[in-house]
């Protein structure tokens, strides 16, 4: 057995790229899915038939099947649906790398919207009733009443689901976008030296993880409300 | 859109001739029976393992415990499947003899069970741990009051009510250990989404394809459900909030 860890200093460069892309996806889909999956838990509690059947059937469907199922469902979806917009001759290139994007906020967007759910319906129903006395209206009270504790209450486990999305942007990997461990695939395959790659890849990853799974932990204790 | 649809491709035979498209569709849903039947049963019985001695007086068992959870939390599955697979082999001599001339499907079978079995063991863990520790410490008191010893205490007092409690949040680590099995199609794995992407790219039906294996994901996961839900309303505490509903 011979192992060179010098192909890890040698593909440095390359590696730091792939890594960018992967904190960059990570970023764009944690907020995009915090957005959109607050719209949908909003609409899930809303009294309004279609609109929370709509929202708790897709949320039900992404959370169904299997992240690499949705990539590959995507990354042949996009294409088509960009060339029935834009009425284009052939479907346009989109690159692995942005269908990834849309796809991951799309996809977290089912999971935060559980978590937004279960943030919401953990204020009190006071807080409702006394936003609506003061004459707010619904898009008030929710902005500057409900929403505002509900995020309080739920940044830890948004921030622990943001962990969770870090380590799964991993799975890019599928539809052979260049992220963290791509990369490290890609020098891993020319030089024969996957042992090495993969070791470094898992060295990394557990390193960051388990850091940012200590400042939540430390985070929890200081935004944890007292009741 | 202009895409070719042809719902009836699914009884069309592969190149080779040798099976139709739902035949191998169906093989591909076999594999992930497979992979997660047995993932499940490793996870369930290390995760009880190791959840219960994070729960003991004993420092270096919780240690251990910890060590264990953090270590399979904080690696992506992906970079863990592909550390069974490729890396493990080459530092273990025996293990890389019986690779190499192994049949390779069964080398990707055992090193995805494995995988997703130690991954899926450390989520069991901390269920089991929050289980036990939900518990009224006046029940471990109890339990040593009559005599019991310690490991008495757990297999007659603690991990009866525990396993009870924590059905609810092992149902969806049993869905998503059944959605990650898709993970092994990165090792050549035919399992269901490997067989639907390769229909597709047979067939350039892959509308239909993919189409196929959601149906299949969603009724796997609905029938998972239900068998855990009957399990939780034989074994429901009496007494408990969530014991009544129906």
């Amino acid at each position: 057995m011979d192992f060179d860890f010098d192909v890890i200093q040698r593909s440095l460069p390359y590696l730091w790229k792939g890594f960018q892309y992967t904190v960059q996806l990570t970023g764009i889909a944690a907020l995009g899915g915090m957005v959109f999956g607050t719209f949908l838990a909003l609409a899930r509690l809303s009294s309004i038939k279609p609109l929370y059947l709509t929202a708790a059937g897709y949320v039900n469907m992404m959370r169904s099947i299997p992240l690499v199922l949705v990539l590959f469902w995507f990354f042949f979806l996009v294409p088509l649906i960009l060339q029935a917009i834009t009425g284009a001759d052939r479907p346009p290139q989109v690159g692995a790398e942005r269908t990834a994007i849309i796809t991951f906020i799309l996809f977290e967007a089912a999971y935060f919207a559980e978590i937004v759910r279960a943030g919401i319906q953990s204020i009190s129903k006071g807080q409702v009733g006394a936003a609506y006395a003061l004459g707010l209206t619904y898009g008030q009270a929710m902005r500057m009443v409900i929403l505002p504790q509900a995020f309080r209450n739920m940044l830890p486990v948004l921030l622990t689901q943001t962990i969770i999305l870090f380590q799964d942007t991993s799975l890019v990997y599928v539809i052979s976008a260049t992220d963290f461990l791509g990369a490290a695939a890609k020098i891993g395959q020319r030089d024969g030296r996957l042992v090495e790659m993969y070791t470094f890849v898992a060295v990394a990853y557990f390193v960051i993880s388990f850091t940012l799974s200590y400042f939540v932990k430390q985070l929890q204790r200081k935004v944890a409300v007292i009741r | 859109m202009n895409y070719n649809w042809n719902w009836g491709v699914f009884f069309e035979e592969l190149p080779g001739g040798e099976a139709t498209y739902w035949e191998i569709l169906l093989e591909g849903v076999g594999w992930t029976l497979a992979v997660s039947a047995l993932a499940w049963i490793i996870a369930l019985v290390l995760g009880s393992v190791i959840g219960t001695i994070r729960t003991t007086q004993s420092r270096p068992l919780v240690a251990l415990g910890n060590a264990w959870v953090e270590f399979f939390r904080n690696i992506p599955l992906l970079v863990q499947i592909f550390l069974w697979y490729f890396v493990v082999p080459e530092v273990s001599a025996p293990l890389k003899a019986w690779v190499v001339q192994a049949e390779p499907s069964h080398v990707q079978f055992l090193m995805a069970v494995i995988g997703l079995g130690l991954f899926t063991s450390a989520r069991v863990a901390e269920q089991v741990r929050a289980g036990i520790q939900s518990l009224p410490r006046g029940q471990r008191a109890a339990g040593m009051a009559v005599g019991l010893t310690t490991t008495q205490t757990y297999r007659f007092v603690l991990l009866p009510m525990a396993f009870r409690i924590i059905i609810p949040p092992l149902t969806s680590e049993t869905m998503n250990l059944i959605k990650n099995s898709s993970v092994a199609l990165t090792i050549g794995l035919a399992e269901l989404t490997f067989r639907a992407r390769e229909m597709g790219e047979y067939t350039f039906n892959f509308f239909e394809a993919f189409s196929a294996a959601t149906l299949i994901y969603i009724a796997i996961a609905m029938t998972a459900n239900r068998v855990m839900a009957h399990v939780e309303r034989r074994v429901a505490v009496p007494g408990y909030i969530a014991g009544g509903a129906k």
